[in-house]
């Protein structure tokens, strides 16, 4: 943690109240998001139990499975729930707007907007994304039908929870998680887990500070947990007794559907305090103005959306359940760029959030004392045009000689450190030399050179396009990494799943770790299968 | 009885202790620098009728669907006298599948003798050290372990203890948390790798104590879990070295608990019959170290927490951190604002807590940057 988000924590402890560690918001709110509030059955592997879903608070549509264990209802719960999500999604594959590609040589197609989930916490996104793995290899004939429409709802999850593990991505929010990235609470990071006490810190009830309204909050008669975990002691003493008449129904109709209100009453009340919550958390980050790149990282959003609808349009495989080796890698690299870009964007977007880099001796803040925007550099073939700047900061300026630092004010310009000289009362004079920015010719355009008097920010911080890695072709996996994979046809319609009972390859490696079986023909529906990369134990490093 | 017992009893207020099990074994050796949960759960008393009396109640119920989930995968598991199970042991192991083993219920018999349990689970076992090759296979369903914590036997039941495969005696920890695609909550892994620890530990005592080689015990456990969401059984291997060497140095410290007590004021009590002031009064008396992970392990850290309120530490060891060390949540503002002067050795956090202060109210209050 950042010494200056840590110092924000201290300020709300002392406040009663959180405090902001952003002056805008730094992820895209959709004007309709689709919030998803889902509760699992205790003990099950990840079994629904009932999700509260909607695009507008007055808009919730309660979805439960009387019988949780029953797989067939299960799958009736998929079936139900991608009658809500499928039909949201079309929504917005109406217009599509042209994007130049190749400098402009091109153009491509993509939808104008994208569609967006919200989740209660980071546990809803896990909860999502075990829903699309248990979804997105059935198949709609064969053994073990389901409706037409639920594998299809496993892409789909697959796909949000996947995004959702892109830095700087909208497309999947857990909302504590979006608002722990604009508020400091006076609890720690484990607490601020739980959406009614991080919320009860960001806008308490009246009469309350956030420490009360917290401890409140974790009272789970009083405030239902935010799931997808249900309370012990509801499962115990309400749940169970509500599913256990039900179950004694049998074929008796009317005493069913009795069971079956007392059910959605019983579990209605656990999920709408979280309902209200999400809406009030959607509330309280529509406040916030966006920052300057969030609609840029939302075009990358949309591009991801449109890319997958192509691919589920034109009949495209599931994702698979492990990436093979080049596929994992190039995965690895895309998100680890992301993960920089977005740092830097966040920064560049707001001061509050730059504060951090000042702190941490990445940024300083100087006034411009001199400028010389004149200054042609003539030593080499041909004159450049190279002015320098001075500034004059009261920040320690620990960059190197010779570094190269970005303005946010002028990104496209890049300012080499010429000299770094103390002067009197902890003040710095810093000498930059500016390149880039300023056209082709030997003058500047008035405004591209900074101006004495002109307050600005330089970091080393650089948002600048960065090239991505160049990867082997997937038959040329090298050996390091397991070799070229083995392609083996799996003859469609005979899929093996693990849930048939089919697919128990016998494995043989054993190792340090938990090591597990995804070994080779596992990853049946893929019509290529590929070997475990390297350790199968390393997924638990 | 030495004084030291004699003390524990007095804290206890003369009840007996509350039984260790492998789970409340494995929670000892999360935060093991809190000296008033090392006394506590030493003496043995009952910490969650001690954080409801005094107002804090712990919140660690448990579902009773996770229970009757959990006790079915177990029964499905162990079904047709473990020939499934051998099948996924000996397999994960990378051993030629026995064609047959030998199924010891241990776990019946007469309920309250623990001790005949005991002595039978002991000679089975050790009868059970790997020989010649032609050793048949066997499994031993709930056994009884013993181990000693803080000076008292504690009674341990594994879920099966494999003998004779690859060699070695395996524990196998059967669990109804899922593996998916292989992978598995990590929380819920290591809770389980803890305490498979525990019976690896215990089992090794018992094989020492009979003068074989403690090292017949596999440092790797083996964990069968149901595979993606089916019921179908998978057998995974978890290295426990790690645990072990944890969960032995709290015991060696627990051991040693008289050391601990010398901390501890001498009329210091839990007494649960005790007034609830009287109690709060005395738990403050005895140093705890909470830290925010305490909230998931241990009874009392409601009461720690509303303790230690106004404490960095509270707010996680990282806040802590980056605040320079300070500890008091008054002090760093304080410092902050230039209002206290740093005391020797604070000299750098002052600094940096002032400029984080300036930084901060500079970039809120709009100065363009």
């Amino acid at each position: 943690m950042s010494t200056l988000r840590a110092f924000a924590r201290a300020q709300a402890l002392a406040a009663g109240v959180a405090q902001p560690v952003a002056t805008v918001r730094h992820l895209h709110l959709a004007q309709r998001p689709l919030v998803l509030v889902p509760l699992a059955m205790a003990g099950e592997a990840n079994a629904p139990l009932a999700a509260l879903v909607g695009d507008a608070p007055d808009a919730a549509r309660l979805l439960i499975v009387p019988q949780p264990r029953n797989r067939d209802q299960r799958f009736a719960f998929a079936a139900e729930l991608a009658g809500i999500v499928l039909p949201y999604l079309d929504g917005f594959r109406g217009v599509a707007e042209a994007v130049p590609v190749d400098r402009g040589r091109d153009v491509r197609y993509r939808y104008v907007d994208a569609p967006q989930l919200l989740v209660p916490n980071p546990a809803g996104i896990t909860f999502l994304r075990l829903l699309g793995r248990s979804t997105r290899f059935r198949r709609p004939d064969g053994e073990y039908p389901v409706h037409p429409s639920v594998p299809v709802l496993g892409r789909w999850l697959t796909f949000f929870a996947e995004r959702a593990e892109h830095p700087g991505s909208s497309a999947l929010l857990a909302m504590t998680d979006a608002l722990s990235l604009h508020w400091a609470t006076g609890q720690s990071v484990v607490e601020d887990l739980h959406l009614p006490a991080l919320l009860g810190w960001i806008d308490p009830p009246t009469g309350l500070t956030g420490a009360e309204a917290a401890v409140r909050a974790e009272d789970p008669a009083t405030c239902p947990p935010a799931g997808p975990a249900t309370d012990p002691d509801f499962d115990n003493q309400r749940l169970a007794p509500a599913i256990d008449t039900y179950a004694a129904a049998e074929d008796d109709a009317v005493a069913r559907a009795g069971a079956y209100a007392e059910l959605e009453r019983l579990l209605r009340d656990q999920l709408e305090p979280t309902w209200e919550l999400m809406w009030r958390g959607v509330g309280l980050l529509r406040g916030l103005p966006p920052g300057a790149r969030v609609a840029g990282r939302w075009d990358g959003d949309k591009d991801a959306f449109t890319g997958y609808a192509e691919h589920v349009d034109s009949g495209g495989a599931p994702q698979p359940r492990r990436d093979g080796a080049v596929a994992a890698a190039q995965r690895l690299h895309r998100l680890e760029r992301s993960l920089t870009s977005y740092a830097v964007q966040r920064a560049y977007d707001d001061p509050l959030v730059m504060a951090e880099h000042r702190l941490s001796g990445e940024a300083f803040v100087g006034e411009v004392t001199l400028a010389d925007p004149k200054r042609v550099d003539d030593t080499g073939r041909r004159p450049v045009l190279r002015p320098r700047i001075q500034l004059v900061t009261t920040e320690p300026v620990p960059m190197p000689l010779g570094a190269t630092l970005y303005s946010p004010a002028r990104p496209a310009q890049k300012a080499r450190v010429v000299f770094v000289t103390p002067v009197s009362d902890g003040r710095t004079e810093v000498v930059l030399e500016l390149s880039g920015g300023m056209g082709r010719g030997l003058t500047a355009p008035p405004g591209s050179v900074p101006e004495v008097g002109e307050r600005l920010c330089y970091t080393t911080l650089s948002d600048a396009f960065m090239p991505a890695g160049a990867f082997p072709a997937v038959e040329e996996t090298p050996w390091t990494h397991g070799g070229p994979p083995v392609p083996t046809l799996v003859p469609s319609g005979s899929a093996p799943d693990a849930e048939t009972g089919a697919g128990s390859a016998p494995d043989a490696e054993t190792g340090s770790g938990l090591v597990l079986g995804a070994a080779a023909g596992d990853r049946a529906v893929a019509a290529v299968s590929f070997p475990v990369d390297g350790d199968p134990g390393e997924d638990w490093a | 009885m030495t004084s030291t017992e004699e003390r524990l009893a007095a804290i206890r207020g003369g009840v007996p202790p509350r039984r260790h099990n492998a789970r409340t074994i494995a929670a000892l050796t999360g935060n093991p620098g809190c000296t008033r949960r090392a006394v506590l759960d030493g003496a043995g008393v009952d910490k969650p009728k001690l954080a409801e009396l005094i107002g804090f109640p712990a919140r660690f119920g448990q579902s009773r669907f996770a229970i009757t989930r959990g006790n079915a995968f177990e029964a499905q598991v162990k079904a047709d006298g473990g020939a499934e199970l051998l099948r996924l042991v000996a397999e994960r192991l990378g051993v030629p599948v026995p064609a047959a083993a030998s199924w010891t219920d241990l776990g019946d018999g007469v309920e309250d003798d623990t001790a005949a349990r005991h002595r039978r689970s002991a000679a089975l076992l050790t009868d059970a050290t790997p020989g010649g090759a032609d050793d048949i296979a066997a499994l031993f369903d709930h056994p009884l372990l013993g181990l000693d914590v803080a000076g008292r036997r504690v009674h341990l039941e594994p879920d099966l203890v494999a003998a004779r495969l690859a060699g070695r005696f395996h524990v196998v920890e059967i669990k109804s948390f899922p593996v998916v695609d292989g992978q598995a909550d990590p929380a819920k892994v290591s809770a389980a790798a803890i305490q498979a620890a525990v019976y690896v530990l215990a089992l090794r005592e018992l094989l020492a104590a009979a003068g074989h080689d403690p090292e017949l015990v596999s440092h790797d456990a083996v964990l069968v879990c149901p595979r993606d969401f089916a019921n179908q059984p998978v057998a995974s291997l978890v290295d426990v070295r790690k645990q072990l060497l944890v969960l032995r140095r709290q015991l060696d410290r627990m051991a040693r608990v008289d050391a601990l007590l010398a901390a501890v004021p001498e009329d210091f009590t839990a007494d649960l019959t005790a007034e609830p002031t009287a109690l709060l009064a005395a738990l403050s008396g005895v140093p705890a170290r909470y830290a925010p992970d305490c909230l998931a392990a241990c009874e009392l850290a409601y009461f720690c927490r509303d303790e230690a309120r106004g404490h960095t530490g509270a707010l996680g060891r990282p806040v802590r951190e980056a605040l320079g060390g300070v500890a008091e949540v008054d002090a760093v503002l304080a410092l902050a604002a230039g209002e206290r002067a740093a005391e020797p050795g604070q000299e750098e956090a002052a600094a940096l807590l002032r400029a984080a202060a300036r930084l901060r109210a500079d970039a809120l209050a709009g100065t363009p940057a």
